[in-house]
């Protein structure tokens, strides 16, 4: 009762703060003489103070199984382990909508403190912007989902989890992507504070240059955790579904890797400004725009939040609104046309092509993901937009990426060296398309397409390595995590094209024969554990090839609420990854076993983790 | 450039992303399971999903291509059971946009450079 | 261009998206596909329950009936609920009531109709669950409503509730 109180009060608090900080920044804009600086950063660190103690008190109640708040209720039990008690108080809509606020307004604070030397009308004014995202979640949360509701009388018992959430990747999965779409937040901001406040120059792009790296990490790793609880929680083997939840987490970073390209260009030529502004108003717009499509249940999907019209509406006005505000600023001004003609050819270019092909996978995804909600309004025709779409439509455009992307990164010294650079490129393409060629012949034929896709890769792979190995330190962090694309590409690729797959029934005590290799179904175990019932299969694959392996994929019944999931055993080496799943067969003593052994697996991880390390490499260069 | 867009469009009919050679699997991947979230007939196990893959090991049988198979199964449950949608005045758009933003941009980067 | 005709075009365009999602909002999320209504009911052949008899679609119907199918079984929750309402409508002479038993046992679905009840005229049984799917069906419960020319006018996916229960007796009249 009490815990719920104080949350509840202190969020209120947190709503008549953030009033009264936008009444400061006002105030500060209309006399700029006047300093009402110290006023803001007091403000905004009580702000912080109190939705720390409101997201505490939620925490707490979780930990202690208040299920006096409805929140606690609906979404824990007395039986759950102590980590997913704590890790459910962002497990759910309203929880989570919590941590959201949380992390906008810890960050807002930060950039107080990091940018204190800026321009006062530009702070005033990314404050200002800052605290009316604030304030709008704030609204929607006080009004529509207030995570502090109290019912009586006091159920004894919680509802639980849905245990496919109770994963300790899925724990910790939220935070982070909250962290980088708040972070794009930041860049919103501060673009559309710089656009009033004429500082549209190289010295705002090197500052917000940061923010957007750090974003970029965290929704990297984010959409990388999605990812890998997909693989091994969802049983199905693959890593990506082109799911409409994983593709509203892309679709900001598609534009977020686009901005940052660009932003090397203003920092340099302090020329491409307008394209930047709309890059970061929309990283941020598709941010809430994804925030909205989930929330809203408008999506048929694995993993939507329990659907409510009324929050669904709440979202949408508040969404438009930021579109239009940021429609009208950009157009009151913005007065130069886009202008592409002072950019140079050379490494220009390349940005031009990087941001030219993240525009069109973000058409791909974004269309794909909207489309049949526009159809069925429109022409009453409901349609899926799934796997085979997208993968169509990026695919056939890879190659020309690869190829470009492979080539842009040397067009830099292309001036200087321009016979040898060339010559290098020829020679590394005929090498691809040898290797390529060579594979294609040893394995068989599996099309001309996927060998010119193979080609492609092959030959960004080796350019980014004669790249990695160059002596110069210049733009090593770039060269970094191109290399890293290059392999998470390959690796990708290698996985769907020589993934074998096989589905069958089993007794226990049976022996199914592959081509390769025999699975034996050798024994099955029950055990009872803290809130399931443990069901384990032993599986032994033999081969010639290698050592004997032992699978134990499981079934789990959870009592809270009663679901029955699968787990499937893994195991991973370097070149590929075994995976094991089974499930009962009603009405018969068979198991469906699906056996998958996946080739370079754990490359997929490893690259989008060099990826990210040649991104926050630009923070320890700039330290020296 | 232009060979690249030639290219592009003449083998864009044939693309065929899946490499998976049982006709079975490809077909209930292309399914949505209509009474799941977001899952193929391949990857589910709910009685619908393992009800309509025996309908379609029948159909495979009785020598149907897949268009007659899908087409057989879009007459009872609609469009929205095809996961990849077809080609058809309702998605005109859906397929020719994001070409369409991509040889607007093409334009835009290479009209002015020269 | 001028950048007033820009802004208005591109605010207009917002303006549409967000019409759309408020719609797209508004609606119901439950998908009845509209493109079997009015098509003639399809072939089959299915054993009855009791005699294994072979029964075909031309069987089931009467003259001058409105006839509903229902799909259920033994093990489905909700068909329990909807069973007071088709007790209901077994009283109404104009309807003929065909039950399709739906990847069941032979003896569950016996003790099932033992112990709330036979509503059916006459049991059909889907012992793989293919026959539903030619019929268009999700799973268990459903309900197909055809007319007397054996055309489809109503499909209820899920349990019947008093709403489409009042929706049949409307039919009826």
């Amino acid at each position: 009762m009490i815990l719920s109180q104080i949350g509840y009060y202190s969020l209120v608090f947190v709503l008549a703060i953030s009033i009264l900080i936008l009444f400061y920044c006002f105030k500060q804009l209309k006399f700029l003489n006047k300093n009402y600086y110290l006023n803001l950063i007091n403000l905004n660190f009580l702000q912080s103070l109190l939705v720390v103690i409101s997201f505490s008190s939620l925490i707490f109640s979780f930990l202690n199984s208040q299920f006096i708040n409805r929140t606690v209720y609906e979404n824990s039990h007395t039986t759950k382990p102590f980590f997913y008690k704590f890790s459910g108080t962002w497990g759910n809509h309203e929880g989570s909508l919590l941590l959201w606020i949380l992390v906008l307004i810890i960050f807002s604070l930060l950039f107080l403190f990091t940018s204190q030397k800026k321009e006062k009308k530009y702070l005033t004014l990314t404050l200002l912007f800052q605290q009316i995202i604030i304030l709008g979640f704030l609204i929607f949360t006080l009004v529509t989902s207030n995570p502090f509701d109290i019912i009586f009388p006091i159920p004894n018992e919680g509802l639980g989890l849905n245990p496919i959430l109770q994963d300790p990747a899925l724990a910790v999965h939220p935070p982070i992507l909250y962290i980088g779409y708040v972070g794009c937040s930041i860049i919103f901001s501060s673009s559309l504070a710089a656009l009033m406040s004429q500082s549209v120059n190289g010295n705002w792009a090197s500052h917000i240059k940061k923010w957007a790296i750090v974003s970029w990490i965290f929704l990297t790793v984010g959409i990388m955790l999605g990812s890998i609880w997909a693989y091994y929680e969802l049983g199905w083997g693959g890593f990506w579904f082109w799911d409409p939840v994983e593709n509203v987490s892309l679709m900001p970073w598609l534009t977020l890797t686009a901005l940052i390209h660009s932003l090397a260009v203003i920092e340099k030529k302090s020329q491409l400004k307008g394209w930047v502004i709309i890059l970061s108003i929309s990283t941020f717009v598709l941010s809430v725009a994804g925030t909205f499509l989930v929330r809203s249940g408008i999506l048929n999907s694995i993993h939507t939040f329990a659907n409510d019209p009324q929050r669904g509406i709440f979202i949408l006005i508040f969404l438009f609104l930021l579109i239009f505000l940021s429609l009208v600023i950009f157009f009151k001004f913005y007065k130069q046309d886009l202008n592409l003609n002072k950019l140079t050819f050379t490494n220009d270019l390349s940005i031009l092509i990087n941001n030219w092909f993240m525009m069109y996978f973000l058409s791909v995804v974004l269309i794909g993901t909207i489309y049949p909600i526009f159809l069925e309004v429109i022409n009453n025709t409901k349609i899926s937009v799934g796997p085979p779409f997208f993968n169509k439509l990026i695919s056939i455009f890879l190659i020309p990426f690869l190829l470009f992307m492979g080539f842009g990164a040397s067009l830099g010294w292309l001036k200087s060296n321009f016979k040898k650079i060339y010559l290098q490129n020829v020679v590394l393409f005929f090498v691809s398309i040898i290797t390529s060629s060579y594979l294609f012949l040893f394995i068989g034929d599996k099309g001309l397409f996927l060998s010119l896709i193979m080609g492609g890769s092959i030959y960004l792979f080796l350019a980014t390595i004669r790249d990695l190995i160059k002596k110069n330190k210049q733009n090593l962090s770039q060269r970094i995590s191109h290399f890293g694309f290059s392999l998470l590409v390959l690796s990708i690729l290698f996985n769907s094209i020589f993934s074998e797959e096989h589905n069958f029934n089993l007794n226990v005590g049976d022996k199914f024969k592959l081509e390769k290799e025999t699975i034996f179904f050798q024994n099955i175990s029950m055990t009872n554990d803290k809130n399931f019932k443990k069901v384990e299969g032993i599986f032994l694959i033999q081969s010639n090839n290698y050592k004997d392996i032992i699978l134990k994929p499981q079934l789990r019944i959870y009592n809270q609420p009663v679901i029955i999931t699968s787990e499937a055993d893994i195991l991973s080496t370097l070149y590929s990854d075994n995976f094991i799943v089974m499930n009962k067969i009603d009405d018969s003593n068979m198991f469906n076993i699906r056996y998958q052994k996946k080739p370079l697996m754990i490359w997929i991880w490893i690259s989008t983790i060099i990826i990210v390390l040649g991104g926050t490499l630009t923070f320890f260069k700039d330290r020296k | 450039m232009k060979k690249i867009l030639i290219l592009i469009i003449i083998i864009y009919p044939t693309i065929s992303f899946s490499v998976d050679n049982n006709k079975i699997n490809k077909i209930t991947k292309n399914l949505r399971c209509l009474i799941c979230q977001g899952q193929s007939i391949y990857d589910s196990q709910s009685e619908f999903a393992n009800s309509l893959k025996k309908v379609v090991e029948d159909k495979i049988n009785e020598n149907m291509t897949e268009k007659q198979i899908y087409k057989f199964l879009t007459d009872k449950y609609g469009e929205w059971i095809l996961y990849e949608p077809e080609f058809n005045k309702n998605t005109y758009f859906l397929w020719l946009f994001p070409l369409a933003i991509f040889i607007f941009g093409g334009i835009l980067i290479f009209k002015k450079k020269t | 261009m001028s950048s007033k005709i820009k802004f208005i075009s591109i605010f207009c365009f917002f303006i549409f998206c967000f019409f759309i999602f408020f719609l797209s909002l508004k609606d119901s999320k439950k998908y009845t596909p509209k493109a079997l209504i009015n098509k003639k009911i399809i072939n089959f052949e299915m054993k009855q329950l009791e005699s294994n008899e072979i029964i075909t679609e031309n069987d089931i119907f009467e003259i001058n009936k409105i006839t509903l199918l229902n799909i259920w079984s033994s093990w489905c929750l909700p068909c329990r609920d909807e069973h007071k309402y088709l007790t209901e409508l077994k009283m109404n002479n104009k309807l003929n009531m065909v039950g399709i038993n739906y990847k069941d046992k032979k003896k569950n679905a016996q003790n099932f109709l033992n112990e709330f009840g036979n509503p059916y005229k006459l049991i059909l049984v889907d012992e793989d669950g293919k026959n539903s799917i030619n019929f268009g069906a999700y799973g268990v419960p459903e309900t197909f409503i055809y007319n007397s020319e054996k055309k489809l006018i109503k499909k209820i996916i899920g349990p019947i509730d008093l709403k489409s229960f009042n929706e049949i007796k409307n039919i009826l009249k």
